[in-house]
């Protein structure tokens, strides 16, 4: 019996259509749009103008605060502007501008494709490389993720949990880098591991994946401490809470941080940008990310430069299919539509998908059967009915009462419900006020 | 490109599953029991189902376009189940317009005053039935025989049912054991072969619907196997306190409607608790209903009522019994 988590959770289709498809290296746009804010915490502080000549990994926006992350340019060329731009969210935020010129990167950069395996950084070096290589989570929820390795005084980590779940349909970025760059992967679970001081590690993958399980145990027989753990394919198996909960049986009480259990989690990808930052003395500007839908010409993986438009790796991948009706920011269960091909692609876009209108227009919403589909699948224990209803009626001190908070938001309650009711979309408003109201308290 | 694109929060996707799938999903679960009706009462049980099946959609149609003035529903095949429900608690020679009668109550009072599918506090089948069952005792009480192939309607031959025969003997003074010997052996019971109403004989077909549901997701073990699993320990207490007084769990588990009543019957969705845990605890209280009813009740059979009285608590489950949350603080 494979492992997975201990309540709930669903089997939606995997349409994995870019799995055998190699990553490719996407050409640098013309023109980069790099938003400041592209991580949760306060928004960077720009620190180039108008007219200023950049490099490929200079910084051009310092962290404003702990939780927050510097971004470096990804192209080299000029500042054409600094302005407010329309960003993936559809909000119009500050960007940087830069009009391409050349490929021209910092020196200090290691380019080459050699493997470093010596770790020569002290632990407290390690974390303040990985802060100033910008580095955020980018399985997608772009954590910063120097902040996570800062253990609080009074906790103590004793392992670190790699997310190479993958549990979003038709995302496969994070298969293609284990398949590809499995060694590097590997170094970087060490550096984390330094940083924490823990002498254990686990690759959490889903059964969905059977190459990269294959390769990644093998490869991992030459690290000390690192242990694959294959998982059985459920969502949402990448939520951090239900990652611990599969792998190590642990549960992380309500409100409270991974650490609480002793654990520190990291994405896949996030140990492949540590390995890069630390090794290659590279910061984070490009990643990997995956073009998919069921009508796109040539759905496959590409390492992009960060403020590349979405409208170029589409065009890599055959085009826009004429059918196409939504525009994914990630995967189509937690992912972002889209208002526009013209925004750019940041650190944690991890995909990009495109539906057609048949599959994901909604239906529309009928009474409630009281069938009880959305409390078993429900990963948090949760009543998506109630909560629906609460939200609905304004009744705001029993949504606290009943867990609203605790709600991850992943969706597989209106994915399930058999009435086709926006369970999340009124748990969301709920938990928005209910979350106002707590901080008010404060 | 298409200029229009649609923007819209998280999940982009769905499962594809409907009110109408889970609907015609119970309803392919009963056929195997509704051919075998067809097959033990012949003409009367066609007659009876449908006029069952007819009135409901009717009386759901009317109420709903001509008394509510909303858009009737009639497509999502809550009232087809209603109406085959109905006809499984009803003897095959029912008059048609005593069927017509319970259609109305089923579906105007038990399932429409309270605003339709999804609303109503009582599984809308069983209010029906009991409603006939008070009003028409002696029409409700008079069961063909299961004769196989029979063309006969109003005027079929009719016998007691097993649980009927118990408690009569019972209360007459006669020993169990004698009243054993003048019953079908537990494999007919089984196979149906006995008098009883159309649906609640076929308990081989209805465990067949059973797995159908479990493999098709429709519905999850816990309300049957606690109904089911409450019984037979609590007949089986009995039934080892005093054998001469109380009959066997396997009895109990295979006469009077107990499997219909804990495959199609408790696990109406709107009418059964939302929670895994609401579910057992509802389980256990048909489970001990429906042997307390049948043992010391004044009517031989129990399942109806038990069924309805735990629907009145269900609400209550609702409000006291949480699902188990995860991470969550223990005091």
């Amino acid at each position: 019996m494979l492992k997975t988590f201990s309540i709930g959770g669903i089997h939606p289709e995997g349409n994995k259509l870019s799995a055998k498809s190699a990553i490719q290296e996407l050409p640098i746009p013309k023109i980069a749009t790099i938003p400041i804010a592209q991580h949760i915490g306060a928004p960077a502080k720009a620190v180039v103008k108008k007219g200023d000549e950049v490099k490929v990994g200079q910084v051009i926006a310092q962290s404003s605060g702990f939780v927050s992350a510097n971004i470096h340019s990804s192209v080299s060329g000029t500042v054409f502007k600094v302005d407010d731009v329309m960003d993936a969210t559809g909000f119009r935020r500050t960007s940087i501008i830069i009009k391409v010129e050349g490929d021209e990167w910092l020196e200090n950069i290691d380019r080459s494709e050699d493997l470093v395996t010596e770790i020569t950084h002290t632990k407290e070096e390690i974390i303040k490389s990985i802060g100033d290589a910008g580095i955020v989570g980018l399985g997608g929820a772009t954590f910063p993720a120097h902040v996570k390795l800062s253990v609080p005084p009074g906790k103590t980590a004793e392992v670190l949990i790699i997310n190479a779940v993958e549990c979003e349909p038709y995302l496969t970025s994070d298969h293609r880098v284990m398949l590809e760059k499995a060694d590097q992967i590997m170094v970087g679970i060490q550096i984390l591991m330094k940083a924490l001081e823990v002498n254990r590690a686990i690759v959490g993958i889903e059964s969905n994946k059977p190459d990269a399980i294959a390769h990644m145990t093998q490869v991992a027989t030459k690290y000390s401490g690192v242990e694959v753990c294959p998982l059985k394919t459920q969502y949402p198996q990448g939520g951090e809470k239900q990652l611990i909960s599969a792998t190590l049986n642990r549960e992380v009480p309500s409100g409270a941080l991974p650490i609480e259990v002793g654990a520190v989690v990291q994405n896949v990808g996030t140990a492949f940008a540590v390995y890069e930052a630390i090794q290659k003395n590279k910061p984070l500007f490009e990643r990997v990310a995956t073009v998919t839908g069921k009508s796109l010409k040539n759905p496959s993986n590409w390492k992009f430069r960060v403020g590349t438009p979405v409208s170029d790796i589409i065009e890599a991948a055959g085009g826009l299919p004429e059918d196409t009706a939504k525009i994914v920011g990630g995967g189509p269960m937690m992912g972002k539509a889209l208002v526009s091909v013209d925004v750019p692609l940041t650190k944690g876009s991890s995909g990009l998908l495109l539906l057609a209108e048949e599959e994901t227009a909604r239906k529309a919403t009928k009474a409630c059967i009281r069938c009880g589909k959305c409390v078993s699948v429900c990963p948090m224990g949760l009543e998506p009915y109630l909560l629906m209803v609460l939200a609905d009626k304004k009744e705001y001190e029993k949504l606290e009462n009943n867990a609203v908070m605790d709600c991850i938001e992943c969706g597989s309650c209106s994915f399930t419900c058999p009435a086709t009711r926006p369970l999340l979309d009124y748990i969301r408003l709920g938990k928005g006020k209910v979350g106002q109201i707590m901080r008010a308290r404060k | 490109m298409n200029t229009k694109v649609l923007v819209a929060p998280s999940p982009h996707i769905h499962s594809g599953d409907s009110i109408q799938k889970n609907m015609y999903g119970v309803v392919f679960a009963m056929l195997p029991a509704l051919l075998l009706s067809f097959y033990y009462f012949g003409l009367g049980s066609i007659i009876v189902t449908l006029t069952a099946v007819a009135s409901c959609y009717l009386f759901e149609f009317l109420i709903q376009k001509y008394l509510l003035h909303v858009e009737p529903t009639i497509k999502d095949g809550s009232a087809l189940i209603t109406g085959l429900l109905l006809a499984f608690n009803m003897p095959a020679n029912l008059p048609i317009w005593i069927i017509i009668i319970g259609a109305l109550v089923a579906i105007g009072i038990g399932k429409m005053t309270f605003g339709g599918l999804g609303n109503n506090v009582f599984n809308p089948a069983l209010v029906g039935r009991v409603f006939l069952l008070i009003s028409f005792p002696v029409q409700m009480t008079s069961w063909p025989k299961a004769l196989g192939f029979n063309t006969s309607y109003l005027d079929a031959e009719v016998g007691a049912t097993p649980l009927a025969i118990i408690k009569e003997g019972l209360n007459k003074g006669d020993s169990l054991t004698d009243l054993m010997a003048q019953l079908p052996s537990h494999m007919d019971l089984f196979l149906g072969n006995m008098g009883g109403s159309l649906g609640e004989v076929a308990g081989a077909a209805l465990v067949l619907g059973l797995i159908y549901m479990l493999i098709k997701k429709i519905i999850t073990w816990h309300i049957p196997v606690s109904i089911i699993g409450t019984v037979v320990i609590f007949s089986g207490i009995l039934n080892f306190s005093n054998p001469e007084a109380y009959a066997g769990p396997a009895f109990h588990l295979l006469t009077g409607g107990l499997l219909l009543g804990a495959i199609f019957m408790a696990t109406d969705y709107v009418t059964s608790p939302m929670s895994n845990k609401g579910m057992i605890i509802y389980g256990i209280g048909i489970g001990i209903l429906t042997v307390v009813i049948r043992v010391f009740g004044a009517y031989p059979e129990g399942v109806s009522f038990a069924i309805l009285i735990m629907n009145g608590f269900v609400p209550l489950i609702n409000v006291s019994i949480k699902p188990k949350r995860f991470g969550e603080k223990r005091k």
